[in-house]
């Protein structure tokens, strides 16, 4: 149950992109195509997928205070939590070239697809937010530790997802010239976070386990469906 | 003047307006957006990058003929993660209330477009000097569309300025508020922030048709 609220916890309400603003700038910029931007946020889930829970052991055994303790009892009251930006960047960044050389070994052709945005990805603050914040946040095990890291990259997914849909869409109509692209890009990224704070009260809503359920159910779906109907409207374009 | 030629204080001007990193060159947005809550935090995080920015780009220009350039990246980012710490580290000695509140974001300086952007873009072709006053003006421009969303949404938000009542006291009903004016609590949400950075777009944008860009 943790598991599957933590998920859409980091979907929705702590969305990296309407809430923390986390990923902005490859956002922003990748987003004028949907075939791009279904890449990109590919290449992102997978790399949140491996270095969120990868950072956590990290964490747990090496940075936390008192986390070296197998090391030897005299080991125990170090405490190098100060370190930690050094060795997530790291870790992020030797795993995203190991990542780019698995698939251009294993999978050509996926390899072709995210090909350019694989190195990018390195330098989006979505990934070494999601292991920050994961740190801060105190994540309890590894199986949550991935379960956020997942949940986090589908939620940027999404988020990427649905821009690039409405900027597709938006080059129809009639814009004031000076809010052309970038502020118009802004001002709806602003909208929709408006409408993402609406999931705040998924989580929360209702006593009982099964109220609680069912709200979940209830509020998803408009969502779902209005994704569904980008997702279509994208199919016809193309 | 004999310490900035021409070229040098355009390297530090442009960057405030026409070659702004967040509203032109699109970089730096993610921190840009999440901490402008009050002027405090915008003022501190702008130093932060600033000096990050500035010294990083010294130190990435001195050594620009000695880095290999397919491992250029992970030499950045060591570069960039080891200034934040030294940063993240004095904020937390000498104001661990702000730091707290920055959260993160410090360490998110890291991954902030505008260092590696500004590396890559300048400092490995320019010398030091000049790196440095690019570093210096960049992060101006950076922080200043900082400062102006913070102060409108510390202003709109909660009726005051770097923790000053600047509007009268919201309680007592003094100042503004015995007219009846009310506290903009939307101000305060993140959502609101793109807004306002869109707002400045669209100012900057009609003042300066040059910019304009197509749909």
């Amino acid at each position: 149950m943790e598991y599957i609220e933590l998920f859409f916890k980091s979907i929705f309400i702590d969305n990296m992109v309407f809430a923390t603003f986390l990923g902005m700038c490859s956002y922003l910029a990748v987003s004028k195509k949907v075939s791009t931007a279904v890449g990109l946020g590919a290449a992102v889930v997978f790399v949140m997928l491996i270095t969120v829970p990868l950072n956590w052991l990290l964490d747990q055994y090496i940075l936390q205070p008192g986390a070296l303790k197998w090391l030897g009892a005299e080991y125990a009251d170090y405490d190098l939590s100060f370190l930690s930006f050094i060795l997530f960047i790291a870790t992020i960044a030797t795993m995203v070239q190991l990542v780019e050389i698995i698939v251009e070994k294993f999978s050509p052709s996926l390899y072709n697809s995210l090909g350019i945005f694989l190195p990018l990805i390195a330098v989006n603050c979505a990934i070494l937010g999601g292991s920050l914040f994961m740190q801060s946040r105190e994540i309890p095990t590894l199986g949550l530790a991935t379960v956020y890291g997942v949940g986090s990259g589908i939620g940027w997914f999404l988020a990427i997802l649905a821009i690039a849909a409405i900027r597709e869409k938006i080059r129809y109509s009639n814009v004031p010239p000076a809010l052309r692209g970038l502020g118009i890009t802004f001002i709806i990224t602003g909208l929709m976070a408006i409408g993402f704070m609406s999931f705040g009260g998924m989580l929360t809503g209702g006593d009982e386990e099964g109220a609680k359920e069912e709200k979940t159910v209830k509020v998803e779906t408009p969502e779902a469906e209005n994704v569904k109907e980008l997702a279509n409207n994208t199919k016809e374009i193309n | 003047m004999a310490l900035l030629s021409k070229k040098d204080t355009k390297l530090i001007t442009d960057p405030l307006l026409d070659n702004n990193p967040i509203t032109i060159q699109v970089l730096g947005i993610c921190s840009a957006l999440a901490i402008t809550a009050q002027l405090k935090a915008s003022i501190v995080m702008a130093l932060s990058v600033m000096a990050v920015l500035a010294i990083g780009n010294v130190v990435i220009s001195l050594m620009r003929n000695i880095i290999p350039s397919k491992i250029r990246i992970i030499v950045q980012l060591v570069v960039v993660a080891a200034l934040v710490i030294i940063v993240d580290q004095v904020l937390k000695a000498f104001s661990y209330e702000l730091s707290k509140t920055l959260s993160v974001f410090v360490g998110l300086i890291i991954t902030n477009c505008i260092i590696m952007g500004r590396f890559e873009a300048f400092a490995l072709a320019n010398g030091p000097w000049k790196s440095f006053l690019d570093g210096i003006g960049n992060a101006a421009g950076y922080g200043l569309i900082l400062v102006i969303v913070g102060f409108f949404r510390e202003l709109l938000g909660s009726g005051t300025l770097l923790g000053f009542k600047v509007l009268g006291d919201p309680i007592e009903k003094t100042g503004l508020y015995a007219l009846g004016y009310e506290n903009n609590g939307f101000m305060l949400l993140s959502p609101m922030a793109l807004i306002v950075v869109g707002i400045i777009i669209w100012v900057q944008r009609s003042r300066n048709e040059a910019l304009v860009e197509d749909n």
